[in-house]
């Protein structure tokens, strides 16, 4: 068995196979990917699917945009069937703060050439005809947004890496970390030391465990977050709603079940990813206060899921400056299935070029070093 | 063609290929193929599903990695979790009202015999 890579990447979730896919495609062919358990078995394969580009920082958006670009083709270009859906986003408003920030949210969005605008009542309506429109001020809507099956990308990903070359090795547990003359040993509990020059740490909720193992602070921190999926039904709506005044997304999935999510800001940092009760009645309260004809809807599962939070929700991208060769792309506070297919990109950049395309320095993880005060993104459920 | 998952309409044969693309537990066949995501949760499927691994990569059933059992246990609507919902918000309330008048009664008793005195 070959344990000697060009690179190795720590975590099987969309961002590591993403990652290991545009790196072998940037021609590096002794990739490999070290998974705990199986390909999209964290973050990635409990998150509510959906794409967009409706950002109220400038770096998210243009990242999220290209994104959406990439995704728009990724079938063609992995070969694999995705579930990819522009249903488009419906963001709700409730208060005249909110409206506010909208309306700069959007005027920001336009200059960077998305096509995105506010809609009165009346037009949501249209759009989505279950909800209770009374409730709500006025919503953005952006048809190019949309969401994508988490499970089918990240396996389509996986595939393609496989293909150039890249290896996954599944339920392989990272022990611990050294670095000396400029290789990286990687200790795994199935007893095998890998060795590469160049290590990335995609481990999402676990990053901050892997970055203290090469004694480097990852200010990433776990929260769970809930979520909850309906029986199968027929076409109710498109797009994916999300309210953030009341705190819930909904989305209906390609088979007919509605998939919906609540954050909850008394939530302990943690990995546990139980199920509650409590969440089981809040949700229900929220979704039939915004949808109150679809109160006979059944729920099948409820499950949940981590985000990995940053101080000002944004991700933590690139080199660091403790130690050379070692990169981070974690920290996405709850969307790194949407902003994947870009960040991947841009990083096999950084590594066999030494520059990017779009600029990634804000994320480098010093602007948490002795700081703390953050332009924090304010679009996050 | 056999139908392992009835929920879903998922067959055998994509069951297996989902193997062949390196699946090797019952949630990963679930997240690829969806068997086990219908309506019944995999309670149908699920042993059909664990079965076929196990013929597949000749690996002992036992051996399977379980997949998570979530709630709830079979389909229920909003509107019966907001009516337990609601009863239970009555019920809290109720018991809160209790407590607070059994704090007032304990509360009355000791100032009684104080204002008895001053009298």
């Amino acid at each position: 068995m070959k344990t000697s890579f060009d690179a190795i990447i720590i975590g099987g979730g969309i961002l590591g196979v993403s990652t290991a896919y545009e790196l072998a495609k940037a021609g590096m062919k002794n990739i490999c990917v070290i998974e705990r358990r199986y390909l999209a078995s964290g973050s990635t394969g409990r998150c509510g699917g959906g794409f967009r580009q409706q950002w109220s920082t400038e770096a998210n958006t243009r990242l999220a945009i290209r994104s959406v670009r990439r995704l728009e083709h990724i079938e063609e270009e992995l070969g694999y069937k995705t579930e990819f859906f522009q249903g488009g986003y419906l963001i709700l408003s409730h208060s005249a703060e909110e409206t506010a920030q909208f309306e700069k949210n959007v005027a920001m969005q336009r200059r960077l050439g998305l096509d995105v605008k506010i809609v009165d009542r009346a037009d949501a309506k249209k759009i989505n005809p279950y909800l209770d429109v009374d409730r709500i001020e006025c919503a953005t809507w952006c048809p190019t947004d949309g969401h994508i099956s988490p499970f089918l990308l990240t396996q389509a990903y996986a595939n393609a890496a496989r293909r150039l070359g890249a290896e996954i090795h599944l339920w392989t547990n990272v022990t611990g970390l050294m670095k000396k003359s400029n290789v990286f040993f990687v200790m795994t509990d199935k007893g095998i030391t890998y060795e590469t020059p160049i290590l990335f740490n995609c481990a999402g909720s676990f990053s901050r465990t892997i970055g203290q193992m090469l004694n480097v602070e990852i200010p990433v921190d776990p929260y769970r977050h809930e979520i909850l999926v309906t029986e199968p039904v027929e076409k109710l709506w498109n797009p994916m709603i999300i309210d953030f005044g009341i705190g819930l997304y909904a989305r209906q999935e390609h088979s007919g079940g509605v998939v919906m999510g609540m954050g909850d800001p008394n939530e302990p940092v943690g990995t546990f990813v139980g199920s509650s009760m409590h969440f089981m009645f809040e949700m229900s309260r929220r979704f039939t206060l915004l949808f109150p004809k679809l109160a006979g809807l059944r729920i099948v599962r409820q499950w949940a899921g981590l985000y990995e939070m940053t101080a000002d929700a944004q991700p933590v991208l690139g080199p660091v400056d403790e130690v050379e060769n070692f990169y981070q792309a974690n920290g996405f506070s709850g969307h790194g299935l949407m902003l994947a297919p870009a960040v991947s990109e841009l990083l096999a950049e950084q590594v066999t070029t030494g520059k990017t395309s779009l600029p990634i320095d804000d994320l480098h993880v010093r602007r948490f070093r002795g700081k703390r005060e953050f332009h924090r993104e304010k679009s996050v459920v | 063609m056999k139908i392992v998952c009835r929920c879903q309409d998922i067959t055998e044969e994509e069951v297996i290929a989902a193997i062949r693309q390196g699946a090797t537990t019952i949630d990963e066949i679930k997240r690829l193929v969806r068997a086990g995501m219908g309506p019944c949760q995999g309670r149908t499927c699920r042993r059909l599903v664990s079965q076929i691994i196990s013929r597949e990569l000749k690996k002992p059933a036992g051996e399977i990695y379980p997949p998570t059992f979530r709630p709830p246990n079979r389909p229920v609507p909003f509107k019966l979790i907001m009516n337990e919902y609601a009863e239970q918000l009555e019920a809290e309330k109720k018991a809160a009202e209790k407590a607070a008048e059994k704090a007032a009664k304990i509360a009355a008793k000791k100032t009684a015999p104080k204002g008895g005195k001053k009298a």
